[in-house]
């Protein structure tokens, strides 16, 4: 499927990542956002806290026989305590002079504010930064109007500690939001990706000469890629066919004035006596043979192209094939002196009887021209297993050294069959007819003494 | 035993310029010329055993110990005196100091360890937990049951003036910053503290400085009560070798439960062997029970302590509230009428 494929990466890792950036970004966002809005929450509740510290002290002022009086109140101290551990700060002026607290505690006057208004500011204060609020109010000392500001300041360590454990939480929050979706973009990737592989899938499992067109539910995104598949699926069908045609056309016109030529040359050979000339009749006699075998051998090769693709389902008995296949090569056999010997169970497979005809034929072909004359050929017909075996043995040479799969390729020979005419179609024709019928071709040398083993391995029914 | 008490009836904001004295001194010797130096209001024969423990441990420092009152110790802090660590049962002296940014924080294991209660900001770390406690002589009580709150204890002392006329002691919360913090905190929290404080006044109660002069009192039949004591081991110790004759009590209704804390001052010279000095008092504070030593544990869990439910005052900035000189001033007058009743 991706053998040798220049790839240019995996669309699904590329979705992944994308829809996982997207997350990153949206995490970092929110994760901002939420530290953000902490850490103004966090301050807005310390300004709270301050504005009714300084206004609750505020509200104890009082005048009493014109002296300005004023009771530090204990919750409004206590509440500053309450929100963080911070230090507290304040200070009580009255016209400038002060009342009570820290002299050196900067007061910020805003003059936009009124007085009875809360007033915030930020400013350094004994090496650390204050959140200071500001509360003015005029209050009568006898017949003085006294303008008292209370001043509360409290650090904001404390508030920082609680927006960053807040932001930090928020933080791992994001995170984990992070890995939870790009687990999802991640599955998103694979499900979307799902139609695209079974595709793939649905196309690799075909047999070798399978064109059909693809019919299967698909994608709106992926119908183009299924019809543009199709269509050349088409198209290289019809050259398939057309190149078939061209093969069996060629192969019959070629055979046919073949056969013609054949005649003429066995009667001159008959008719002639000069011992050169009868040999050369001999040679071409050879040649003609040669090339009507090679010719009958592409016919057959097309024949099973055509009808592997739509495979006829018949019973058929083994027993009868074999012995109506032998019988037709009895002639050929005996011009060789060999002997043909039939042992045949009765067993019954489902096919196309002249596709099977045909690999047992050529396999039969081979055995009688690699065999030595005066030999015998044995043929069984067994069931082993859930197979049906239909075993050829000669007392040839065997196979020599070169494997199985080698000799069932297309025009590949064996080393050992100098001298022997032959296309190297047989093996290839057998071997094709079994795989269409779900089987397959076993080759072996010959267990006892020499000679080859050819078995025609075929599902039973 | 100890030096008499320094009277100093001045208020914490206008102190004149005096030298200061400490009221006892203890040096232990080290093998090198590295000091540690202590300042505390903790009593020399309180504190030995700490000292003598930490000694062991580090041979060769040297540790000079200096007693002083709560409010002498703040104004050595607060004015720069050099000191590696402060020890203190005046929490609100003690908060105030790291307040206002004197202190140096320290952190380690075992200052991490502590409950979020008895520390505050990494500068002030409790190690003990002590009650306001009544000292009572069960002979002045004879014919009478013991008063177990604040109410039995007005009804008692309004219903027989003569009988403890001039018998009674308490601290005088103008001297001693420990019975200022009792006081305000009392007032604070139940309105039978002025109450009380009328009926007491009216029976010419004896002021005091420190409770060690009240136990003793109690011990030796001059008091019939003492109110407001710190309920430490030793004053438990002596009631128990009175045969009966001296009662702790603690009041039902109410009662204050400070944490002594001990930090370590800016100016602070030694700062690494002052943390290990804290350290090795909080590893004593945190142990399981009680065991020998002379001050209670952190995690007081004795049954007197429980039995009552009132938490420790609480570290915090409204612990300053009362040292502002408008409020001292305010209270310091309202007792002076209850109390004094010239």
């Amino acid at each position: 499927m991706s053998e040798a494929q220049q790839g240019t990466g995996s669309i699904g890792r590329r979705l992944t990542l994308y829809l996982a950036i997207v997350a990153a970004l949206l995490s970092l966002m929110s994760w901002g956002m939420v530290a953000g809005f902490a850490r103004q929450a966090a301050e807005e509740t310390q300004d709270n806290v301050l504005a009714a510290a300084v206004t609750a002290i505020a509200e104890t002022l009082r005048s009493e026989q014109g002296e300005l009086r004023l009771e530090l109140p204990y919750s409004a101290f206590s509440m500053l305590g309450a929100i963080s551990e911070d230090r507290v700060f304040y200070r009580v002026t009255a016209n400038s002079a002060l009342l009570t607290g820290y002299a050196d505690l900067p007061v910020a006057t805003d003059p936009n504010t009124r007085a009875g208004e809360v007033s915030f500011a930020t400013q350094p204060y004994r090496g650390e930064d204050l959140r200071m609020a500001t509360l003015s109010r005029r209050i009568l000392a006898g017949n003085q109007p006294t303008l008292v500001i209370v001043t509360v300041g409290q650090t904001r360590e404390g508030i920082a500690a609680i927006a960053l454990d807040l932001s930090r939480q928020a933080g791992l929050l994001s995170i984990a939001f992070f890995l939870v979706a790009v687990l999802l973009s991640f599955f998103a990737a694979r499900t979307s990706l799902r139609p695209l592989n079974e595709i793939a899938g649905a196309v690799s499992r075909r047999g070798p000469s399978d064109l059909r067109p693809l019919r299967r539910p698909a994608p709106d995104e992926l119908a183009p890629l299924i019809a543009a598949l199709n269509r050349f699926m088409d198209r290289l069908g019809q050259s398939i066919r057309r190149s078939e045609e061209f093969i069996v056309e060629a192969a019959h016109r070629v055979r046919t004035p073949l056969a013609t030529v054949r005649v003429q040359a066995d009667l001159a050979l008959r008719n002639v006596s000069g011992e050169a000339e009868r040999n050369r009749l001999r040679q071409m006699i050879r040649a003609i043979d040669e090339s009507s075998r090679s010719a009958g051998q592409l016919l057959d090769h097309a024949t099973v192209a055509f009808r592997a693709d739509d495979l006829l389902r018949d019973h058929i008995s083994l027993k009868i094939l074999a012995t109506q296949t032998a019988t037709t090569m009895t002639p050929t056999a005996s011009i060789k002196d060999i002997n043909i010997d039939l042992k045949a169970e009765d067993i019954t497979v489902a096919g196309d009887a002249v596709l099977l005809d045909t690999a047992l034929r050529n396999i039969l072909d081979n055995a009688i021209k690699y065999s030595p004359e005066d030999t015998t050929i044995s043929i069984s017909v067994e069931a082993k297993g859930d197979y049906g075996y239909i075993t050829v043995r000669d007392q040839g040479k065997g196979l020599g050294d070169d494997p199985a799969e080698v000799l069932t390729q297309r025009f590949k020979r064996g080393r050992n069959t100098e001298n022997i005419v032959g296309s190297g179609l047989g093996l290839t024709i057998a071997a094709d007819v079994l795989a269409a019928h779900g089987g397959h071709l076993q080759l072996s040398n010959n267990k006892e003494g020499k000679g080859t083993c050819a078995s025609l391995v075929l599902p039973l029914l | 035993m100890r030096l008499a008490c320094l009277t100093l009836a001045l208020s914490l904001w206008i102190s004149p310029a005096t030298a200061f004295e400490p009221e006892d001194f203890l040096r232990i010797e080290g093998t090198s010329d590295r000091v540690l130096r202590i300042l505390s209001t903790a009593d020399l024969d309180v504190f030995i055993p700490y000292l003598e423990a930490f000694h062991r441990a580090n041979p060769s420092l040297d540790l000079e110990y200096t007693v002083a009152s709560s409010s002498d110790l703040h104004r050595e802090i607060s004015s720069g005196a050099i000191y590696d660590v402060a020890i203190s049962s005046a929490m609100d002296l003690q908060f105030q100091l790291a307040n206002d940014g004197l202190t140096q924080r320290y952190r380690s294991p075992m200052t991490q360890s502590l409950p979020d209660w008895a520390t505050w900001r990494d500068v002030i770390f409790a190690f003990t937990t002590e009650p306001a406690v009544v000292l009572v002589s069960t002979e002045y009580f004879e014919g009478l049951s013991i008063p177990q709150s604040r109410q039995d204890l007005i009804e008692v002392l309004r219903d027989n003036p003569t009988r403890f006329a001039g018998s009674i002691g308490t601290y005088d919360v103008r001297d001693s910053g420990l019975g200022y913090l009792f006081a305000t905190q009392e007032a604070r929290a139940t309105d039978a503290y002025w109450r009380l404080s009328e009926v007491m006044g009216r029976l010419n109660p004896t002021l005091y400085c420190c409770s060690s002069q009240m136990i003793e009192d109690v011990m030796s039949g001059k008091l019939a009560l003492a109110y407001n004591v710190l309920g430490s081991y030793v004053a438990e110790r002596l009631a128990d070798q009175s045969e009966g004759r001296v009662q702790i009590l603690r009041m039902t209704d109410f009662s204050n439960v400070i944490l002594r804390t001990a930090l370590i001052p800016s100016t602070a010279q030694n700062p690494n062997d002052a943390g290990a000095f804290i350290d090795a008092l909080l590893s004593i504070a945190l142990r399981d029970g009680a065991d020998g030593w002379p001050l209670p544990p952190l995690n007081d869990t004795s049954p007197a302590a429980s039995s009552a439910g009132f938490g420790p005052i609480r570290i915090g900035p409204a612990l300053m509230v009362y040292l502002d000189p408008l409020n001292r001033r305010n209270f310091l007058a309202e007792w002076e009428n209850a109390i004094v009743q010239q």
